[in-house]
């Protein structure tokens, strides 16, 4: 990736495609109220950085096209918020949208490899980490350049058969592969550092042969490209792993950084009024 | 000397490896994953053919996640360990990532279990494993293959690679007598007839074959004459031919090295028989009274949980009693 990213048309750019997305997310929940929001608004600057940002290879025409870069989305409750991104892109019509969790849509809840544009099951987690480390050694061992992402959330660490994976990635030098943390601090029933702390996941991931950075402000698309760019420049056999600080329920008062947001709904009369103002 | 002393005895796990590595040194696209498990023809794969290995450790959920990684990538993957850990131990994992996924991609996993039952003789209940039948056939799209012996065991890498989808392949621990001398079972009918008998019929898997052949000579001494069949695809058997041959029958015995009663072969059999209207008495052998730490040759464990050759001749002749009743 080359420098452009950071030009201020760019991040312009990506900053209006995340607060769309944003918008978006909002308007899905308003007509499907038992979607988990909370943790889908925390993770809207990833996906747009990874998907606008020049970082992942795709054909929205051949979801499966052996060139692609591989995305796992195993935070899957958290990413209501990929379903604006691929209609956006071109993976499925736009009208899908309004039948997110209706009968006959693809679009559910927690999402799965039916929708174009997903690679694994989600939503039942830590089983990303595991099967991105699989495909990555896969990619390697047939002499291939494409890279694999797995996006997972701090409560889905702790999940054991995460750090099973992360143990063999390491072992294994499997720098194609990045795994971006959604570190927005709140698992289902309150904050994680209350539940089992992480202490520090920096640390973690470097004691487990891993680079890792983190990215202090999680809803700066500029942050997490430079991480994104970083982990490239710098992790030359070793897999990277970006720890990124959000916020859970981001923008949305009286969700955001709740302790019991990850099930809390919100109003339609509120969300009317969110995208009224932003 | 006959044909039978012709083939050397070895366990089912080196004969399937063996013919797993002749297909490796043909097909780049084979992988094994293995959860630190080994056996001599396991170092040669290793060594021989290093790109297609990968030790994930004693990490059987991380072995399903990788294998499920790798079959994505287009790698044909067989993924070993002992059975009750490549089972149970990571259960989630094979359902969301071998079964659920392989409904929306083509993926060809094949999970080696080795240990079925109480081959594991002297490390007691948990490397022995009675519940595999059970937990794998719950999943509506995985193959079980438990063959008996190790000529059985060389046929299943051939055809686990010829298609598609979740499969289990349940390997006895213990070297065991060769059944098949003059030439595999023919896989795709599911079950091989050893015996035609009179009015009853034993129907066993595994190393239950094994016990099967006996209380037939047993039975045979006395004059009873009792049909003996090795049913080495669980799930997948040809039930039209099945039915054709069990027609001559009014009784059948299920044998299996698992518990009795818990949804194991016995239960696919009474499903079997109820959803075709078959006319026939059903014996169920399996394991009795639940989980035991007794340690002890596996003829005598065998006998002390109800599978042995002289608890199941007495049943059988049991129920030769009551069909004649």
């Amino acid at each position: 990736m080359n420098m452009l990213q950071f030009e201020a048309g760019v991040l312009e750019k990506l900053n209006a495609k995340a607060h769309w997305v944003w918008r978006e997310t909002l308007k899905i929940h308003r007509q499907s109220q038992e979607t988990r929001v909370a943790s889908s608004l925390s993770a809207v600057e990833i996906f747009v950085t990874l998907y606008y940002g020049g970082f992942l290879r795709f054909d929205p025409a051949n979801p499966l096209w052996e060139l692609r870069d591989r995305c796992i989305i195993s935070k899957g409750h958290g990413s209501l918020c990929m379903y604006p991104i691929l209609a956006d892109l071109g993976y499925f019509s736009v009208t899908e949208l309004e039948k997110v969790c209706k009968e006959g849509s693809f679009l559910g809840g927690i999402p799965d490899p039916v929708i174009p544009g997903y690679e694994t099951i989600n939503g039942s987690l830590g089983h990303g980490a595991g099967v991105g480390a699989g495909m990555a050694l896969g990619l390697k061992r047939k002499g291939r350049n494409q890279s694999v992402y797995v996006v997972t959330g701090d409560g889905e660490l702790h999940e054991g058969s995460n750090w099973e994976a992360f143990m063999f990635a390491g072992q294994h030098r499997l720098d194609n592969l990045t795994v971006l943390v959604d570190n927005n601090h709140i698992s289902m029933l309150g904050p994680t550092d209350e539940i089992i702390s992480h202490r520090s996941l920096i640390q973690k991931f470097d004691a487990f042969g891993w680079f890792a950075i983190e990215v202090a402000d999680g809803h700066s698309v500029a942050a997490i490209a430079k991480a994104l760019q970083d982990c490239r420049r710098e992790a030359s056999g070793k897999p990277s792993a970006i720890i990124v600080n959000t916020r859970k329920g981001n923008g949305v008062p009286g969700l955001q950084d709740a302790p019991l947001s990850h099930v809390a709904a919100i109003k339609p009369d509120l969300i009317d009024q969110l995208i009224g103002e932003r | 000397m006959d044909a039978i002393a012709t083939i050397q005895p070895k366990a089912m796990r080196d004969t399937l490896l063996l013919s797993l590595y002749e297909a490796m040194l043909r097909d780049n696209d084979i992988f094994l994953v293995t959860a630190d498990f080994g056996s001599p023809v396991m170092d040669k794969i290793r060594a021989d053919v290093p790109q297609q290995v990968v030790n994930v450790g004693i990490a059987e959920q991380n072995l399903i996640n990788v294998s499920a990684g790798l079959a994505l990538e287009g790698f044909k993957v067989f993924a070993y360990a002992i059975a009750p850990f490549i089972t149970m131990r990571c259960y989630e994992q094979i359902r969301v990532n071998l079964a659920l996924l392989s409904e929306v991609r083509p993926m060809n996993v094949n999970l080696i279990g080795v240990g079925a039952g109480y081959s594991y003789v002297v490390s007691g209940p948990t490397h022995q494993c009675y519940e595999d039948l059970t937990v794998m056939r719950a999943f509506p799209n995985m193959r079980i293959y438990s063959p008996a012996d190790q000529v059985a065991a060389a046929e299943l890498p051939g055809r686990c690679l010829s298609s598609d989808g979740p499969k289990y392949l349940r390997l006895d621990a213990q070297v065991l007598p060769v059944l098949y001398s003059e030439e595999p079972p023919i896989f795709a009918n599911g079950f091989h007839t050893h015996r035609n008998g009179g009015a009853v019929c034993l129907l066993a898997t595994g190393y239950m074959v094994h016990t099967a052949l006996k209380v037939a000579d047993r039975l045979m001494a006395s004059g009873i004459s009792v049909g003996v069949i090795d049913l080495f695809d669980i799930c997948g058997f040809s039930e039209d031919l099945l039915q054709s041959v069990l027609s001559s029958y009014r009784g059948i015995v299920t044998m299996e090295e698992g518990f009795r009663g818990r949804g194991g072969m016995d239960a696919m059999m009474f499903d079997y028989i109820v959803r075709r209207g078959l006319d026939l008495r059903m014996l169920n052998i399996g394991v009795e009274g639940g989980y035991r730490f007794e340690l002890g040759e596996r003829h005598v464990l065998h006998e002390h949980v109800g599978i042995g050759v002289e608890r199941v001749t007495e049943k059988v002749r049991g129920l030769m009693k009551s069909l004649s009743a």
